[in-house]
């Protein structure tokens, strides 16, 4: 496993000032996936991202082919809502992809809207994004002027219209149910599935395929290049290339699109072209492997690579392509308060165990750091815990609607079952924990499980 | 002024002619008044409820539940320190903190002369450049306590607004579908099958049948 030297597929053109314009795009091929879908028939273009085994890149990694086959047949009109609420802690990848290639996103839109028969799009950018939301109006209106969107798309009998959307600040709408229900000028409260699964019942209770932009973002060049040439790069299920955020105490932060599938952790953190080790000399400590939503990695996972069957079998997840890095000096306890503490004030409030849940899990971290902490606070902790995601284990069980209320109990988990020296040092007392956490990110997996992921 | 203006009118009703169904413009709606007013006044909520058939207690529901819409006067700067994981390991703690003091005020409240509000805010989405803050949703990327010293006394000089606009205004370019080019909007209560799917029906994945 190393640094490969696969070509990048969706970053390509982030080295031009003009990245963004239509003039720039088009320059460099913009626009020709569309031409190459629109000559094919809507099923094979269906086929071609089957071959490809993209997986969805905004957090869940639902093979998008797949998921685009879910819309009942028959059943019309369908819609397709783009995913572009990018606010999972730790992830900066869509708005990249928003402000400096808007233009691959809408050719994105439009070969899916063909491919699955899509009759209108809706764009929905997060709030806080102002300079995407103009990139991307810009770009719109562009694109409409020049005949890429609309009625009768390059002379064919294809036509649709893409309406752009301001989110107002919510994570919650990140979840598709939520982001459904935001789109019909609600409040995003996620909705039971079954039986509101978007593909069946989505917009408008019409089949709707709800897409992250990064997905998106990788259509033009599946189709001019075929699923089979997007499906040689990458390992196993984890196929092309994928965006990485890397924060926090690295030398060079950044944002880095790699080789999905055999890229390993020590790559990213550690090579010169990304990360380029932990700052001041310091040693590693921990590390978040895919936003704040997901279980905590260490240093012994160093060597697995970002493949998203082998990081699961760990009993974390890729989510949305953004890992944190804990040096030596971080205080885990503080850490994990203030991921806590940002699932409780995004709670939506439908769900009893995540409403209250979440807003308790602060309390007791909060009265910790405070210096107020109990010798059974830790056990305390994790019972609620338990109470949201029943015995801590993986992948999550779920008392809720949507998975935001267990994503809370990952910090709890994986501070409390590591870092158990540190709350009782701020405790100021040792603690006894007696509830039972499953989950193998937790509870430090066998070396034989370690050493088949690093093969 | 709350209710929306001619020109602002205008703009609504070309939002709202983008969504097969009114409500859905309920969120751009709300944006708009923030626009035209620096935040979301009762009365632009009811002019809301007439222009999407709901009523000012449905778009007060909605408007409560997002972050953005303030139902009170904010500053002319809303200051967004976020402290977020990827921030407060990088120092983002300490930058809201410094801000507190530099601004005289605490998180969560507004300049008595009401230039700036300032908010402790989660995640923004610019983990790699932390700590960063927003100013009216305009990014400063890892800044220090000098630098965000320095935005204040430009801001408060009058420096930024060209790039930075009041608060209420988002994005100052705006979506326009030409007439001639519309595709037109996908009425939930009857579309018949896409003609291009239709066109190769018998070979699509049962699309039709």
């Amino acid at each position: 496993m190393a640094v490969t030297d696969a070509p990048k597929i969706i970053s390509s053109r982030f080295g031009y000032t003009d990245s963004h314009t239509l003039e720039r795009y088009v320059a460099t091929g913009g626009y020709k996936g569309l031409e190459a879908a629109l000559a094919k028939k809507p099923a094979d273009v269906v086929e071609e991202v089957k071959t490809a085994s993209l997986l969805g890149r905004g957090g869940a990694g639902f093979p998008a082919g797949v998921k685009w086959g879910f819309c009942p047949p028959g059943v019309f009109p369908r819609y397709l809502v783009v995913n572009g609420d990018e606010s999972e802690p730790g992830t900066y990848k869509d708005r990249l992809l928003m402000e400096k290639d808007p233009h691959q996103l809408i050719e994105g839109v439009l070969i899916a809207c063909y491919a699955v028969g899509c009759a209108q799009a809706f764009l929905y950018v997060r709030g806080e994004m102002a300079l995407a939301q103009e990139r991307i109006a810009q770009a719109l209106n562009d694109a409409y002027a020049a005949g890429h969107i609309g009625k009768n798309i390059h002379g064919s009998d294809f036509s649709v219209d893409i309406v752009l959307h301001w989110g107002a600040g919510a994570y919650i709408v990140g979840e598709e149910t939520g982001l459904i229900e935001s789109l019909e000028g609600n409040r995003g409260l996620p909705r039971l599935k079954p039986p509101f699964f978007p593909a069946a019942k989505g917009l408008y209770l019409q089949p709707t395929i709800v897409n992250n932009v990064e997905t998106l973002a990788n259509l033009p060049w599946i189709v001019t290049n075929g699923g089979a040439a997007f499906a040689a790069l990458g390992a196993e299920n984890s196929k092309g290339m994928r965006m990485f955020a890397v924060s926090g105490h690295v030398k060079n932060p950044g944002v880095f699109e790699v080789e999905f599938g055999v890229t390993t952790f020590r790559d990213l953190l550690y090579a010169p072209v990304y990360g380029g080790g932990i700052r001041g000399g310091k040693q590693l400590k921990a590390f978040i492997p895919g936003g704040a939503s997901a279980p905590w990695l260490y240093p012994e996972h160093l060597d697995v690579p970002l493949e998203a069957g082998t990081v699961g079998k760990l009993g974390t997840m890729l989510g949305s392509g953004a890992i944190v890095v804990f040096d030596e000096d971080t205080d885990m306890v503080k850490a994990c308060l203030r991921l806590v503490r940002f699932f409780a004030r995004e709670s939506c409030g439908k769900c009893t165990p995540c409403r209250e849940g979440t807003t308790w899990l602060e309390k007791i971290l909060e009265r910790i750091v405070d210096g107020h902490g109990r010798p059974e606070d830790l056990d305390l902790l994790l019972d609620v815990c338990d109470n949201i995601s029943v015995g801590m284990n993986w992948p999550p069980k779920q008392t809720t609607i949507c998975p935001l209320g267990q994503s809370a109990t990952t910090p709890v988990a994986s501070a409390i079952m590591r870092f158990q020296d540190e709350f009782e040092a701020y405790i100021g007392a040792p603690s006894e924990i007696t509830v039972e956490v499953k989950g193998p990110a937790f509870t430090r997996p066998p070396e034989h499980v370690l050493e088949a992921a690093r093969d | 002024m709350s209710r929306f203006s001619p020109d602002n009118l205008r703009t609504a009703l070309e939002i709202l002619s983008r969504y097969p169904r009114a409500k859905s413009a309920t969120i751009p709606l709300l944006h708009l008044a923030q626009e035209q007013d620096g935040w979301v006044t009762d009365d632009a909520m009811a002019h809301i409820a007439e222009l999407t058939g709901t009523t000012p207690a449905q778009v007060l529901g909605t408007c409560s539940f997002y972050e953005m819409f303030k139902r009170e006067p904010v500053g002319t700067y809303l200051v967004n320190v976020c402290t977020n994981i990827s921030c407060q390991i990088m120092g983002g703690e300490e930058l809201l903190h410094h801000a507190e003091q530099t601004l005289g005020i605490k998180a969560g409240s507004t300049t008595p002369d009401g230039t700036f509000t300032l908010e402790d805010v989660e995640c923004i989405a610019a983990c790699t450049e932390a700590p960063c803050l927003q100013v009216n949703y305009r990014y400063r990327h890892k800044i220090t306590l000098a630098e965000f010293d320095a935005l204040v006394d430009d801001l408060r000089a009058g420096k930024l607004t060209d790039e930075i606009p009041a608060h209420g205004t988002l994005a100052r370019i705006r979506q326009h579908i030409p007439a001639d080019r519309a595709a037109g909007n996908a009425d939930p209560a009857g579309a018949p099958e896409p003609v291009w799917l239709a066109a190769t029906a018998p070979d699509a994945e049962g699309a039709s049948s």
